[in-house]
């Protein structure tokens, strides 16, 4: 029983609940670091071991934070894990903490972390919550590694930086597609996922929350002056 | 009672104290790897503005190869002592911001907006194995459209001829006035000239150069869609390769070598 809900809480956020596709969480990271596969796993770690720890400690002292500062003492974590990470990253890859340059201390608002501590830390136990969170952190991993690997490969056409197709400008066959370097792509992207896994898991599809009324004409603006 | 004054007061404060801890832990311990970070940083700028960086070898043994001179900006001199200063670390950019070290310039003057030069300068030789001047790299700096753009340029041994630029720190628009970090614009400044009558001349200008213009070796192609930015390259250029600038001790190498 424990077992099959530690597995639940991990693989979960993988497709099914997929913080990215389901809830539409985190977009703003995932359509800014996404151009570059290695820069694009580095901030999947990054976000990752931010959402497993801020979980873990929010739910080590869930019991004792009063609810009416609870928000702002779930900030101060998280925004100290961002910072500590961030610092990290300086010190050992420079390099790609240059590249994601405000997007690491973006990562503060990044809502996957607030709604996960918020949903999920503040109500269960710290190990589980941890799980949570490197599901929910994995689950985020995946979609912006996909969305890299597409955007590098057909829009540079090298991964991790190596050459995959050579390009035309370089005397090879492959014209790049530059669309694919800006960020409007992962919009796209993105929106071809969410299309391809609703139509895989029917149960994802919203009810619609109103609908469009039919054709009306345009009010006859001559008669309304007639009127007056 | 979670909701007490007291409560919701002690556990904001330990939560506090807590984080504190540990980001101003991380910050302090790391704190010397970052700076190493910073200064390879920009060794590398300097050394892919000599044209000399290789990726392979170390930081440390290309950097090198280049001998720093301290500059006096008031009378052009190259020096290899400033009071206690040591020339390995000293950086101009922090020293023009100290009152004591810097004056500032008057605003008729300052067409690259520089603001505070700092006395002393730092620029850096390239010598070959017998001693030979082949290029010096001097740092630049100016106001762009946002900021101001920081950089290096190399010159060659004739001390009029550009052989590269880079630039380190800037605040440009991405994708306009940001491209001043194209390869393809950066080796557009290779071989082009910046004194003609011991006037600066080198200027970029708005679009394309003309290869037939007699003046083509003064001119450098514009960034589309950043003519502030563009303009703000030249006024840099005019300004630091002016009398206030470096043109006394360019003279002053060339006497030399």
């Amino acid at each position: 029983m424990k077992v099959n809900q530690y597995k639940d809480v991990l693989s979960k956020p993988l497709i099914e609940e997929n913080p990215i596709t389901l809830q539409i969480l985190g977009i703003c990271s995932a359509l800014a670091v996404t151009s570059n596969l290695s820069v694009t796993l580095v901030m999947c770690v990054a976000l990752t071991s931010v959402v497993s720890f801020s979980n873990l400690f929010i739910s080590l002292i869930r019991n004792y934070i009063p609810s009416s500062v609870r928000i702002i003492v779930q900030m101060t974590i998280i925004a100290s894990l961002v910072i500590v990470v961030d610092e990290l990253l300086k010190a050992y890859d420079y390099e790609t903490s240059k590249k994601l340059s405000v997007f690491v201390g973006l990562i503060i608002t990044n809502c996957i972390v607030m709604g996960r501590a918020e949903a999920f830390a503040m109500k269960e136990k710290p190990f589980i919550s941890f799980l949570d969170g490197l599901g929910n952190g994995l689950g985020y991993s995946i979609i912006l590694i996909a969305v890299a690997v597409v955007r590098e490969l057909f829009g540079a056409g090298t991964l991790m930086g190596y050459e995959i197709f050579s390009l035309v400008s370089n005397g090879g066959w492959y014209p790049a597609n530059n669309l694919l370097l800006l960020p409007p792509s992962s919009f796209i992207l993105i929106g071809l996922m969410i299309w391809g896994i609703r139509e895989y898991k029917k149960d994802q599809i919203e009810p619609n929350e109103f609908k469009l009324s039919g054709h009306a004409t345009a009010p006859d603006l001559r008669k309304k002056e007639a009127n007056v | 009672m979670n909701d007490s004054i007291i409560k919701t007061l002690t556990v904001s404060f330990l939560v506090c104290l807590f984080c504190s801890l540990i980001v101003s832990y991380a910050a302090v311990n790391l704190r010397d790897l970052q700076n190493l970070n910073k200064l390879n940083d920009q060794r590398i700028k300097i050394l892919k503005t000599a044209a000399i960086y290789s990726p392979n070898e170390s930081i440390e043994s290309q950097f090198s190869r280049l001998t720093p001179k301290f500059v006096d900006f008031s009378t052009g001199d190259l020096l290899d002592q400033y009071g206690d200063y040591d020339l390995n670390t000293y950086d101009p950019v922090y020293f023009s911001k100290q009152p004591s070290h810097s004056t500032p310039i008057p605003s008729s003057e300052d067409i690259a907006i520089v603001k505070n030069k700092e006395n002393i300068g730092k620029i850096y030789l390239l010598k070959d194995s017998s001693e030979n001047l082949e290029k010096v790299i001097l740092p630049i700096r100016g106001y762009g459209l946002w900021g101001t753009l920081y950089g290096y340029i190399a010159i060659d041994s004739d001390l009029n001829t550009i052989r590269g630029l880079e630039f380190y720190a800037h605040k440009e628009t991405p994708g306009l006035g940001a491209e001043v970090d194209n390869p393809k614009w950066k080796a557009l400044w290779d071989g082009k000239s910046i004194y003609k009558d011991d006037q600066v001349e080198i200027e970029v200008i708005k679009g394309k150069v003309d290869p037939s213009n007699k003046m083509a070796t003064y001119q450098v192609d514009g960034l589309s869609g950043a003519t502030l930015t563009s303009r703000g390259v030249t006024n840099m250029l005019v300004y630091w390769f002016g009398e206030s600038g470096y043109k006394e001790t360019l003279k002053k190498i060339n006497y030399e070598s």
